[in-house]
């Protein structure tokens, strides 16, 4: 018997589901070597029919996106009860993703924008989405928004992680092998490889033996060099603190890394560890003169911690 | 109307095509009649309060993650928004690069809801067993070999994307004025050859449609049915000839009865357009601030309209490339124009396919596209800009402030279906109650409803499109208390 696998995605863009288009001809292989017993995005498979299934009898759960909404906290649960391996596909599912930057604000903060102070929204009355709505008698339900994004494994235990925004399809298919193979690693690994994206850029022997960025520059500011080290440029690409296995795509496109891959094991706040990275490259040793060079950086918070910020020592802004 | 105890509902959840979940609730009354459906959306991230602090230049790499399946869309409206923002023209170079990306972009997605989603409806039949209403179905029914093309064909769009832009799924490369990363010579010449691909695969996909839909008269009466079909206003953009353009242009509005009601800039929206809440769902409704918000009705008194290829096909006078304009022609021949039909955005498509195909070809074969100077810098300091495309579900508009830094202070997104949402909503709402009521609920009838939204390609996940497979779908009939009666599932 083929075994079981599930696919599974929460607040998330469909990117991760992409991916797994993106291994194109290799989706047919992948298709004949396990049994998708779930992939809501394109089989007939429904919660009551994994309810149904014995604990424990899905081989591997592969769940991408955030933790958003208390529907998606319930699928988390489900899926974990019957999965012998839980797998968090993606930057939401393992950090947060861009999602996890409205842990600047809450839920009432966000419902605030969105449903009171778009300019395109006309609502004078002050209608916002209720979890229970009645209308002539007739019930109907929403889920709950939470206050807080979540990580998948701050909701759930989980087993891998696949890093990136998205993945490349590459790690996917690794992955699958490594499934089939019985080859995973340790519990807990991020199945990518444990090294700075600068070891692998194409552009690294343009990086000089150190770094002295005497003003960091906006990509919009600049012509930016097609051939050189991007910090060399004074432009703030992340690098040197983040994991790679990308395949160095946005370098490839001519921009900066912006942290998508997380960082290596060998790190426990992916922004702290970018910032530290980025603060050492200034070219001064005088103080005044590192947070002058350092003001430059117009939003760190969010750069830092664009993807990380729900996993993060800070995880959301206190209100 | 209160919910008696003899009041049935019907829930379908999830209905999973769309991105995170849509839900269906539907009440019949103790006849069996329909009485009330709702189409809800129990999803919501918040974008816009998240945009607030971030660096301008940044949104197009962030907005894009509000959609994995059309990241190039939502990259490309803000990096518009930031040209207006800045106050800067892209050079020649820059915004035909931009635009040979977007054409791709929007050729490889329009394929993939062809075979592998709106497709398999038509292509294996709207009462074929569910287990092959799929891309699989389509396969066994157009060969084997048509299925590899079709993979293949995406595969070297996407890569083509990925070369241009850094990557597909959420491309990296547009910047005010410009874009990050020339093209080479060789870089030319790989474009040139897969658009010349793309012509023939669109030609031969409009062939398929021909011959396996409008060849039969079942499914052209599907098309024609009334429980499909809608009379509201139409908007897209337009060129100055009038022409669909996914790129750039005006936005044209045109009412049931196919007359122009107004033609704007696209920085001027907020004059034209409104948002509407409902408690039940956590997207908004868009409608025309002129006639204004009538509720969930058709006609040219209600602010309902409707986007995406079917409208742009009838705001449009014409189509700008030969091939495709031919094909439109046969269009309007045969449904009229405006057409109403929510299913004939399955042939408008297809006929878009072309058209950005054509486009692709036409720009990757103009010597300019080649020129280094892909970018000018902006001087000017950044207050407030606003950017459109026509994302493949419809008009996407993204609108910034700033501080004097470029540090966004309010964004305001409008993202392709929402403009659709509120026909989306009735058209399930129609489609429930002709299909439905009195009726013995069955499979294929479910199927008839979800046809129904499907025709729009609903983006509230734009990933709806984005794999293989029939929606699955199952109907439980309960009691008030909310205890099952029965279940039907759609295997």
């Amino acid at each position: 018997m083929k075994p079981k696998v599930a696919f599974y995605w929460c607040a998330a863009c469909g990117g991760c589901e992409e991916a797994v288009v993106d291994l194109a001809e290799g989706i047919l292989d992948v298709v004949a070597a396990v049994d998708i017993v779930l992939w809501p995005v394109a089989l007939d498979f429904k919660k009551t029919d994994v309810e149904a299934m014995e604990d424990g009898s899905i081989a591997a759960a592969f769940i991408n996106g955030a933790i958003r909404t208390s529907e998606q906290e319930e699928w988390a649960h489900l899926l974990r009860r019957k999965a012998q391996v839980v797998i968090a596909v993606g930057a939401c599912a393992q950090m947060g993703g861009i999602p996890g930057l409205a842990n600047f604000s809450n839920r009432a903060g966000v419902f605030q924008t969105v449903y009171q102070d778009s300019p395109s929204t006309v609502n004078a009355e002050g209608v916002i989405p209720e979890t229970t709505h009645k209308e002539n008698g007739f019930t109907v339900t929403l889920p709950r928004f939470f206050d807080t994004v979540k990580a998948l494994h701050q909701v759930i235990d989980v087993d891998y992680f696949i890093p990136g925004c998205p993945p490349t399809p590459q790690l996917l298919a690794d992955a699958v092998t490594a499934l089939l193979a019985g080859k995973l690693p340790e519990k807990g690994a991020v199945l990518a490889p444990d090294q700075a994206l600068c070891m692998d850029c194409p552009r690294k022997d343009t990086k000089p033996e150190k770094l002295a960025i005497s003003e960091f520059k906006r990509p919009h500011e600049i012509l930016i060099d097609q051939e050189k080290c991007l910090l060399a440029q004074g432009l703030l690409c992340l690098g040197p603190a983040t994991r790679s296995g990308c395949g160095s795509r946005c370098i490839e496109g001519n921009m900066c890394c912006t942290g998508c891959f997380g960082p290596t094991s060998r790190v426990r706040d992916y922004g702290g560890k970018a910032l530290s990275a980025i603060a050492s490259a200034a070219d001064s040793n005088d103080e005044d003169q590192i947070i002058r060079i350092l003001a430059k950086i117009p939003d760190p918070a969010g750069t830092f911690y664009r993807y990380s910020l729900p996993v993060s020592e800070l995880q959301r802004k206190r209100l | 109307m209160p919910e008696s105890t003899s009041t049935r509902r019907i829930t379908i959840d999830p209905i999973t095509r769309l991105e995170g979940h849509g839900k269906i609730d539907i009440f019949l009354d103790d006849a069996g009649q329909v009485e009330r459906a709702f189409f809800q959306v129990p999803e919501l991230r918040g974008f816009e309060k998240f945009a607030q602090g971030r660096p301008a230049e940044d949104m197009p790499q962030i907005t894009s993650r509000i959609c994995g399946v059309c990241p190039t869309a939502h990259h490309m409206a803000a990096t518009k928004a930031l040209d207006n923002l800045y106050k800067v023209t892209p050079t020649p170079a820059g915004r035909k690069i931009r635009e040979l990306v977007y054409s791709t972009f929007m050729a490889e997605d329009h394929a993939l809801h062809f075979y592998f989603l709106g497709g398999p409806d038509f292509v294996v039949g709207p009462t074929a067993p569910a287990a092959e209403r799929n891309v699989l179905g389509v396969i066994a029914k157009v060969g084997v070999e048509v299925g590899k093309k079709v993979i293949a064909m995406r595969r070297r769009l996407r890569e083509l994307t990925s070369l241009a832009a850094g990557k597909a799924g959420h491309p990296v490369f547009g910047l005010p004025g410009g874009v990050a990363k020339r093209l080479t010579a060789a870089d030319q010449v790989r474009f040139q050859t897969v658009a010349a691909e793309a012509v023939e695969f669109a030609q031969f996909t409009l062939g398929v449609f021909d011959d396996i839909v409008l060849k039969n008269s079942d499914y052209v009466n599907l098309i024609l049915a009334d429980f499909f079909t809608h009379r509201t206003h139409y908007m897209g953009l337009v060129d100055d000839k009038n022409q669909v353009n996914f790129y750039d242009g005006s936005l044209r509005v045109v009412s049931p009865e196919g007359a122009e009601t107004v033609k704007f800039a696209p920085e001027k929206y907020l004059d034209y357009i409104a948002e509407h809440v409902e408690p039940w769902s956590y997207m908004k409704f868009c409608y025309l601030k002129s006639p204004g918000w009538k509720g969930f009705t058709e006609g040219a008194e209600s602010g309902v309209y409707s986007v995406a290829p079917m409208a742009r096909l009838n705001v449009a006078d014409r189509m700008a490339t030969p091939l495709a304009q031919q094909a439109y022609g046969k269009y309007i021949a045969t449904l009229g124009k405006p057409v109403h039909h929510t299913l004939a955005n399955h042939w408008a498509r297809v006929i878009e396919l072309l058209y950005a195909a054509e486009r692709m070809q036409e720009l990757a074969n103009d010597p300019e596209i080649i020129d280094p100077n892909v970018r000018t810098i902006p001087t000017a300091v950044p207050t407030e800009g606003v950017g459109v495309v026509e994302a493949p579900r419809g008009t996407l508009i993204h609108h910034y402030q700033t501080d004097e830094r470029g540090l966004i202070t309010k964004a305001n997104l409008i993202v392709a279906t929402q403009n659709n949402a509120a026909r989306i909503a009735m058209s399930v709402e129609k489609a429930a109650k002709g299909v439905l009521s009195g009726k013995q609920i069955s499979e294929g009838l479910l199927n008839m409803v979800e046809m129904a939204f499907r025709a729009y390609d609903p983006c509230l996940g734009c990933a709806t499109h984005s794999l293989p497979g029939s929606m699955p779908l199952e109907v439980r009939l309960r009691n008030r208390n909310g205890e099952t009666l029965s279940t039907l599932r759609r295997p």
